[in-house]
């Protein structure tokens, strides 16, 4: 809907907003990856013309973060800088270039300390732990422990084993639109933020509790926002830095991040070492898995809790796993913050255990596919973790992949340095457990309202970050009341005015909102219908909804308008409004982290992908993949194609280079030029193939595209290498010295692979 | 502080005039002194293509440039590619398509293409893939982009 404006620079991003009076704020970010701040001369700087504050952290020093069990994050840093980058002070000064002067004069003493960049150091007490609640002296943030079933005797009855040692680079989400936000404190009492979010709800909190305001009193408003992929799903502290100089200054300021600083403010995915061992009897069943997973999660703790469980149990489908051990570490580092990222939690594991069945299928003579179908997670079942699974077309995903890739002339048969793999997935369609439970409410709510004009406004704090939600509410609104598309007008997010839903992570926006936009659409249509019955002389119940018209059913002549409708519906009312909202049934058992992937659904994936190796340079491309997705009905067909090629583009870049690269605590590559995106020539072909049955819960039986697609992407590469090469890639990104060590470690082995 | 002199330029087709001072960067010109804000900030490096207007016809990173190198030249910029009463094929070619997510990228790729269209009226697909591989789009991964564009070059929207 948006597209016209997209196209001719018309949609208004949050830097494009100019408010009269504006300051620029800019942030003093640490030098040290870790030091304890003993004094901040702010003295020059405030004498500087033209700065109008400076400001510390101890003036704002209650801490927040996106989960409010570890709210460990202050918005300035109050006690210690926590890795280089640390936001340590800011400034608000008329211009740019007086804000970075201003940011020059600061006098900063500190005294440094230990910094942590491994976090294989951090599980045990050390010298200085980076937060006083790492355990026991240590600085493990959170700690996992699961086991279902009996593991060991799994193992000791199994057939075949095997284990994978996965080590995976952390990679980011490199988003075009760098973070940004603007604050207008007004003489009114009233605060007003607008700013580049995924989750202007969770922004709104945070905002309040730091900033000691009701939240009645903070407006916040989400202008569009170029992309998020998880990278602006949490409240950050250049929000709530901004919202405060504004209250300092008592005008308004603008904080846009430098591109480097988006490197630096980071809460991308984790860097994870895993561990993986995976047991199966003679035909290939699987008897369970093991696993050990450590994530670097840097200074702060962002989403990491639910990381930490993410990275174990999302390896519970899209198979049946009847015993299953794990054991999570997330371990802080004098490093970035790691956070949630596209296919969060789903995404390292899922390559492992994708590896590792390859490995089986090597092993026990089966097919890579055979051994996936005789695995698979039936529909209406439940997981040994209790994770309630109900529609699944995994099984057609594999079919159609198999037959459209032409699997079976090809895997094992290609020359050498070309190669077929599989690689498959699944992926929760919106989180089941709320982050907050206080105050209860629904996780999506819609808005109605139409007037005499005929236009439907639709009011959500549902966060369209360039995934097409708007649209898709719009449409379920105009599909129920058999409406044009035009006369239903998504208005933008704004607190005063945006019934809560809780914005665009853990794919949850289709599946809930589209199911709260259904249930406000057909409370409007029950009034409209009842106007029109009133009209006709008719019983509502034989009515129906036409285009744009209501009439009998079987009688389409015995009919009114639906503005006639609309008219006769607002007599004595006025403007008719409706509401409807989600919240998704109980699930999940009752063990600690249990609601961990937990989801009224889940998409699933089985993707194959074709690679074609040079050996001498041991670059590599990938010229198709073929994607069998199962998102139930896909409701917006050109959005979800939209998505999976996004998604095969983000994997591939993780496979093949993307790589937050450090020494030490010290980000080496914080520029678009250095952290390696693919380039379009490097784009596969991709051959969507979407299966799915209606899901029975999702609005019009869809189930979300947004992060499932992602993830079969990266092992169906590193299968295919496999194929190509006879080598096992069990570390990301593969970039082409690894290859060439791969190659020359299989022939220093003595093991030929097709000849080669 | 300097004085500013007065850049005189071409701008969307019509002359221009403004007051420019030594090392302002032409992207800073555009959306904060003449509040063209199409054409977007991405960077600041030259690393992603988001502020690419055309420059006599080139594409070419608004970032980089010193305003000042563009006196006497022309400078289209998104809106200048616009038509006054609707969409250029290019344009109506991502809409359908679903060249667009969020956006952001898009009008550094719609100037850049529209230039491409102008050279190069039936590139093949290299040609447009080189044409455009300046330009990061994080989205799409670029394969709608790339299918406008042979869209856009067929005439077919």
């Amino acid at each position: 809907m948006e597209g016209p404006l997209k196209v001719t620079g018309r949609a208004e991003y949050t830097d494009d907003i100019q408010r009269p009076g504006m300051l620029v704020g800019r942030l003093l970010r640490s030098p040290w990856p870790h030091a304890r701040l003993k004094s901040i001369d702010t003295s020059a700087a405030r004498a500087l013309p033209g700065v109008f504050a400076v400001l510390t952290g101890e003036k704002y020093p209650t801490p927040f973060g996106v989960l409010p069990i570890t709210h460990d994050e202050t918005a300035i840093a109050v006690d210690k800088a926590r890795y280089i980058g640390d936001i340590i002070a800011a400034v608000a000064a008329s211009d740019e270039r007086t804000a970075e002067q201003a940011i020059a004069l600061l006098r900063v003493e500190a005294e440094p300390l230990p910094d942590y960049s491994d976090p294989r150091t951090g599980v045990t007490p050390v010298a200085e732990p980076i937060h006083a609640r790492g355990l026991l002296g240590s600085n493990i943030q959170k700690e996992v422990v699961q086991h279902f079933g009996n593991v060991d005797a799994a193992f000791a009855r199994a057939a075949h084993s095997v284990r994978v040692r996965g080590n995976f680079a952390g990679v980011t989400h490199a988003f075009t639109e760098p973070l940004a936000t603007i604050a207008e404190a007004t003489p009114d009492g009233r605060l007003t933020v607008w700013s580049a979010t995924q989750v202007p709800h969770y922004l709104h909190r945070a905002l309040s509790e730091v900033l000691g305001l009701p939240m009645h009193r903070i407006r916040v408003i989400k202008p569009e926002v170029g992309g998020g992929f998880g990278g602006k799903s949490d409240p950050l502290p250049h929000e709530i830095v901004c919202a405060a100089l504004s209250l300092e200054t008592g005008r308004p300021v603008k904080i846009l991040l430098d591109r480097e600083d988006v490197f630096y403010t980071n809460h991308g995915r984790h860097p994870t070492q895993n561990d993986v061992r995976i047991a199966v009897d003679e035909t290939g069943q699987i008897l369970g898995y093991d696993i050990d997973a450590l994530l670097d999660g840097g200074a702060w703790s962002s989403f990491g809790t639910v990381t930490t469980y993410y990275n174990g149990v999302l390896a519970m489908g899209p198979y049946r796993v009847p015993n299953f051990r794990y054991r999570g570490r997330r371990v802080y580092t004098t490093k970035p913050p790691s956070g949630a990222m596209r296919a969060h939690g789903g995404t390292n594991i899922r390559y492992s255990v994708e590896v590792a069945l390859d490995m089986l299928a090597e092993k026990t003579g089966l097919d890579p596919f055979d051994l996936r179908s005789r695995n698979a997670l039936p529909p209406n079942s439940k997981t040994v973790n209790e994770f309630r699974i109900t529609s699944t077309s995994f099984l057609k995903c594999l079919a159609v992949a198999r037959e459209k890739s032409g699997w079976d002339a090809k895997f094992g048969q290609l020359p050498y340095g070309h190669g077929v793999g599989l690689g498959c997935g699944f992926y929760i369609s919106g989180s089941n457990s709320p982050i907050h439970f206080t105050p209860k409410m629904p996780q999506s709510t819609v808005h109605l309202k139409v007037d005499m004009d005929g236009g439907i406004a639709v009011h959500s704090m549902q966060a369209d970050i360039g995934q097409g939600s708007n649209t898709l509410l719009a449409a379920i609104v105009a599909e129920v009341l058999g409406v044009d598309l035009d006369r239903v007008h998504v208005q933008r997010v704004d607190s005063d005015v945006s019934p809560i839903d809780l914005g665009s992570y853990s794919s949850r926006v289709t599946f809930m909102m589209g199911n709260a936009a259904r249930a406000a659409a057909e409370e409007l249509r029950g009034k409209l219908v009842a106007a029109a019955a009133a009209l006709l002389g008719r019983n509502p119940e034989l009515l129906e909804v036409a285009h744009e018209r209501i009439q009998e059913r079987g009688h389409p002549e015995v009919g009114v308008t639906f503005l006639e409708a609309l008219h006769r519906a607002m007599e004595t009312s006025g403007a008719l409004t409706a509401s409807g909202s989600y919240n998704s049934p109980s699930m999940g058992g009752s063990f600690k982290g249990a609601r961990a992937g937990t989801a009224p659904a889940y998409s699933f994936a089985a993707y194959v992908a074709e690679v074609v190796v040079d050996d001498d340079t041991g670059e590599y491309r990938v010229p198709k993949v073929w994607a069998a997705f199962d998102c139930g009905r896909p409701l917006n067909r050109l959005a979800v194609e939209g998505q999976i090629e996004g998604s095969i583009h983000m994997g591939l870049g993780q496979v093949m280079g993307e790589s937050m690269n450090y020494r030490g605590s010290r980000l080496f590559n914080p520029s678009l030029l250095e952290y390696k995106i693919p380039m379009p020539q490097q784009m596969p072909e991709v051959e969507i193939l979407l299966v799915g049955d209606d899901d029975p819960e999702g609005p019009f039986g869809a189930k979300e595209a947004g992060e499932g697609p992602l993830i079969a992407t990266l092992p169906a590469v590193g299968n295919a290498l496999y194929d190509a090469l006879g080598v096992r890639f069990t570390d990301l990104p593969i970039t082409p010295d690894k290859v060439l060590k791969g190659i020359d470690q299989r022939r220093s082995e003595g093991r030929p692979w097709k000849g080669r | 502080m300097s004085s500013p002199d007065l850049l005189r330029f071409r701008l969307n087709g019509q002359p221009a005039e403004v007051a420019c001072e030594s090392p302002r960067v032409l992207l800073d010109l555009l959306r904060e002194d003449l509040n063209l804000t199409g054409t977007k900030r991405g960077c600041d490096l030259g690393t992603c293509g988001c502020c690419a207007v055309l420059v006599d016809g080139r594409p070419t990173l608004s970032c980089l440039t010193l305003a000042r190198l563009v006196e006497g030249h022309d400078v289209t910029t998104i809106e200048g590619v616009t038509p006054p009463n609707g969409l250029s094929p290019v344009q109506r070619a991502f809409v359908e398509r679903g060249a667009t997510q969020c956006g952001f990228c898009t009008p550094g790729f719609i100037v850049t293409a529209t230039a491409l269209l102008r050279d190069v009226p039936h590139p093949s697909r290299e040609e447009i893939e080189r044409a455009i591989s300046g330009n990061l789009c994080r989205c799409t991964g670029s394969r709608k982009i790339v299918e406008a564009i042979e869209a856009a070059a067929r005439g077919v929207p």
